[in-house]
């Protein structure tokens, strides 16, 4: 028995040896936030890891909000010292920086993404303006023949396309999208059921009018089972619309161009008159109406203390990499248009910090 | 297995005729009943094999190609004017100045010799990456170690892109349109091309078992993940073992029967079924938190994980040497032990098997579990391989859940692998737990 309590010894020794030993350099760039940028944010990092004299960065994909919680926790080595965002940083996230130190934070507009609304090839084929895709999918409408307003609404009673508007095909609405955690479903009830919600007048008004109410009547997805939360993976949604040809799903551009052989994406509209598919080049010049911007922060204080920050965000909006034959093209990211990406370098350069009013 | 059938003019003294007409009949209902039962418990079986067979084959079928690889051979001119002399560098010089040359331009110069139709710069973009980007550090690697090949043409096997990769391995589908695939017409004829020549291998990926992660399907691997899991797994065992077993051995052995015994084994029992995740909230509150550990790390990772199978440990070893008879306690007194000697000298070896069986399989749950790293940041894009409990690393699980999460078609397979590299390792230790069983467990 004795060896046995050697055996404890030894294996306590060993771990609180280890526990007690200083935590080891950590000179690893930390990146973290939105699931959306985690693939550019990656394939940068490997690159850069292979081809700088610096480690390659350690990402993580938290989610934009997730992630800038993190990063404006604090400063020092168990902070990150970069986060993503598939949207603007936010007053409020900001002031929290502020609150904990963090208090210069430099923006890089680092390109665009689109999201699109597809099926399955085979099924039927429609165009869909953002006017229509609100009557589809929100909680509340305006009722038939009303232009909205408060007094107008209910709950919405629409289970096929051609109930909406006769021109679309004869077919249920089945959508499977992704849910509220998820910064593709915050761009895409910002940009799609409010802006198809502003498309009514009384909207409009209550707008003006109020805006806390028009922005809870407004982003409000119906929970009748029509839109299907779908789970975070985007990949999820694309393998469970091949298994059924009557469903639309709403995902990022990037796994369209992955997939392009068994989807078919929907032309969308902004206005109802000019429909455009989701091509690179209509969401790059910003006429596909479902795009949004993606950013990166990076912590000033960080930078000299943790080695290449700087180099890594260059890396990343660099010419090979978010240029016109960019690695990063190929995975899906919507690049910068020349003038935009030296206005980031710009910032990279002199560490510009950002202000938010 | 056959229906209980009476003996022909059975009677026995109760005067009961067993052959009579109303008593067949409740045999009859008797054995129906029997019959249904097994056939029930029959079908529950085949159902269950059938949904695993069923899985683990389409697993499988989908991982099978992930322990594959295309690869091309070009003819690569290891041109001298390029390339660092060795005849007067040292070792060390020399790697260093071949890691500075553009290997990307040999290659596009092997490819442009084979294709010499292509020109502009969109198509020989295009023709390039019929490689992978991969194959710029596998030529350097290969100029490393045969510096002789310098000033010669040589044919070397460079991996394929991921997507040439699925068209050889047929799971990309290039019969639809060319607008709908990634690949065009021109860089499938070029496929077909090579192919001809015999030039597109598909060979044995040992860098699947040996590397870290990526973002290219065809340069990713599972070491780094399966060395994160066992760094973390052995923190885990190192703190969970000796906790629960002391912890098994106190409550069973020494501890009053009180009342806060009782509370403690309400707790332990609860512990044992509360959601992996709050563990990971813990395991951020105290770890990251208060003691201020470095994130991402198999340290913590492993100490959360113990909290999670310390429930297990204590329930399975106390129940092991609540299972030692006590007469076996009652001999040791009788010859003087004391109650220290009966524990340590007698029941703890006896009841080793059972610790040692609930030890594997509380371990084999941690090694499942992906929820809890979550919080504490092992969900990463991590790509060198950890070398000590305190570097970045991940698990299996996690790299499953980051690659089932990549666009790119590749990954479905490379997922799939990754599923049987896992499962591989869980059917181990679970058989480890069995055969320790049967080896050691003795009955009385």
């Amino acid at each position: 028995m004795r060896r046995f309590n050697i055996a404890v010894c030894f294996a306590s020794a060993i771990f609180f040896g280890a526990n007690g030993g200083s935590v080891s350099a950590e000179d690893n760039i930390r990146v973290v936030g939105s699931s959306t940028v985690f693939p550019f944010a990656t394939a940068a990092a490997e690159e850069f890891g292979n081809t700088s004299v610096f480690r390659t960065p350690i990402v993580e994909a938290t989610g934009t909000g997730g992630g800038l919680k993190l990063f404006c926790a604090g400063i020092g080595k168990n902070f990150p010292d970069v986060v993503n965002a598939s949207r603007r940083i936010k007053k409020v996230e900001m002031d929290a920086c502020q609150n904990n130190g963090v208090t210069e934070v430099v923006e890089v507009k680092i390109g665009f993404d689109g999201i699109v609304l597809a099926s399955a090839k085979g099924a039927p084929a429609m165009q869909l303006s953002l006017r229509n895709l609100y009557l589809a999918l929100a909680a509340r409408v305006p009722a038939p023949s009303t232009e909205g307003g408060v007094g107008n609404l209910i709950d919405n009673p629409y289970r096929r396309w051609n109930e909406i508007d006769p021109t679309l095909p004869d077919l249920e609405i089945s959508v499977l999208g992704p849910p509220p955690t998820s910064g593709t479903r915050d761009a895409f009830n910002q940009i799609v059921i409010e802006g198809g919600c502003r498309s009514f007048a009384g909207m409009q008004a209550l707008e003006t009018a109020d805006l806390y109410r028009f922005i809870a009547l407004c982003r409000a997805v119906r929970e009748d089972g029509v839109y299907v939360e779908a789970g975070e993976n985007d990949n999820l949604i694309v393998q469970k619309l091949v298994g059924n040809d009557r469903a639309l799903g709403i995902f990022g551009y990037s796994f369209l161009s992955q997939n392009a052989d068994i989807l078919q994406a929907y032309p969308i509209s902004a206005d109802g008159n000019l429909f455009l598919e989701p091509t690179f080049d209509a969401i790059a010049d910003g006429s596909y109406p479902i795009s949004r911007s993606l950013f990166l922060y990076a912590k000033k204080a960080h930078v000299g203390v943790v080695p290449g920050i700087q180099e890594y965000i260059r890396e990343f909006i660099s010419e090979r990499a978010a240029g016109e034959f960019g690695y990063l093209l190929d995975r899906g990211l919507i690049p910068l248009s020349d003038r935009e990406r030296t206005r980031s370098l710009y910032s990279v350069n002199s560490l510009e910090h950002l202000e938010l009013n | 297995m056959t229906d209980y059938q009476p003996f022909e003019h059975e009677q026995d003294d109760t005067g009961v005729d067993w052959n009579s007409p109303e008593m067949q009949a409740r045999l009859h209902r008797r054995n129906i009943g029997d019959r249904f039962f097994r056939f029930v418990g029959f079908f529950a079986v085949t159902a269950s094999a059938f949904f695993l067979v069923f899985l683990l084959g389409n697993i499988a079928q989908k991982g099978a190609s992930g322990f594959l690889q295309t690869s091309i051979e070009i003819d690569v001119a290891f041109d001298a004017d390029i390339l660092p002399d060795p005849t007067n560098l040292e070792k060390d010089a020399f790697a260093a100045a071949v890691a500075q040359v553009n290997m990307q331009y040999l290659i596009r110069q092997a490819l442009t010799n084979r294709f010499p139709e292509v020109t502009g710069r969109r198509d020989t973009t295009r023709l390039t990456r019929l490689l992978s980007s991969g194959a710029r550090a596998q030529l350097r690697d290969i100029v490393i170690k045969n510096p002789e090949l310098i000033g010669t043409t040589h044919r070397v096997s460079l991996l394929a892109s991921d997507e040439i990769d699925q068209v050889v391995k047929g799971n990309t589908d290039v019969s639809v349109d060319e607008a709908n695939r990634k690949l065009t017409d021109m860089e499938l004829g070029w496929l077909q091309s090579l192919e001809s020549e015999g030039r597109v291998t598909k060979d044995l990926h040992t860098r699947f078992l040996t590397s870290g992660d990526s973002r290219e399907p065809e340069l990713v691997g599972v070491w780094g993940a399966v060395a994160g899991s066992g760094l973390t797994l052995l923190v885990t065992l190192l703190t969970a073992f000796p906790i629960g077993v002391f912890a098994a051995i106190y409550l069973e052995e020494f501890a009053p029967k009180n009342r806060f015994t009782d509370i403690v084994e309400i707790n332990i029992n609860n512990l044992a079924a509360v959601p992996s995740i709050v563990f990971g909230l813990l395991g951020l509150a105290v770890f990251l938190g208060l003691m201020g550990m470095a994130r991402s790390a198999p340290l913590v990772g492993g100490l959360t994980l113990a909290l999670l199978t310390l429930p297990t440990i204590i329930i399975s070893a106390r129940s092991a040497i609540a299972a030692v008879p006590p007469s076996i306690r009652d001999a040791a007194r009788g010859l003087g032990a004391s109650p220290m000697q009966v524990a340590f000298h007698h029941v703890v070896p006896l009841a080793m098997p059972g610790i040692m069986t609930g030890t594997i399989i509380g371990m084999a749950r941690a090694l499942g579990e992906s929820a809890p790293l979550l919080m504490i940041g092992m969900v990463a894009f991590i790509v060198d391989v950890p070398a000590s409990i305190n570097d970045p690393a991940t698990v299996l699980p996690v790299q499953i859940f980051i690659w089932a999460d990549s666009p790119e078609r590749a990954f479905i397979e490379k997922t799939s692998a990754a599923i049987m590299v896992l499962l591989f390792f869980l059917i181990t230790m679970n058989g480890l737990a069995i055969w320790l069983r049967q080896k050691f467990e003795r009955n009385w």
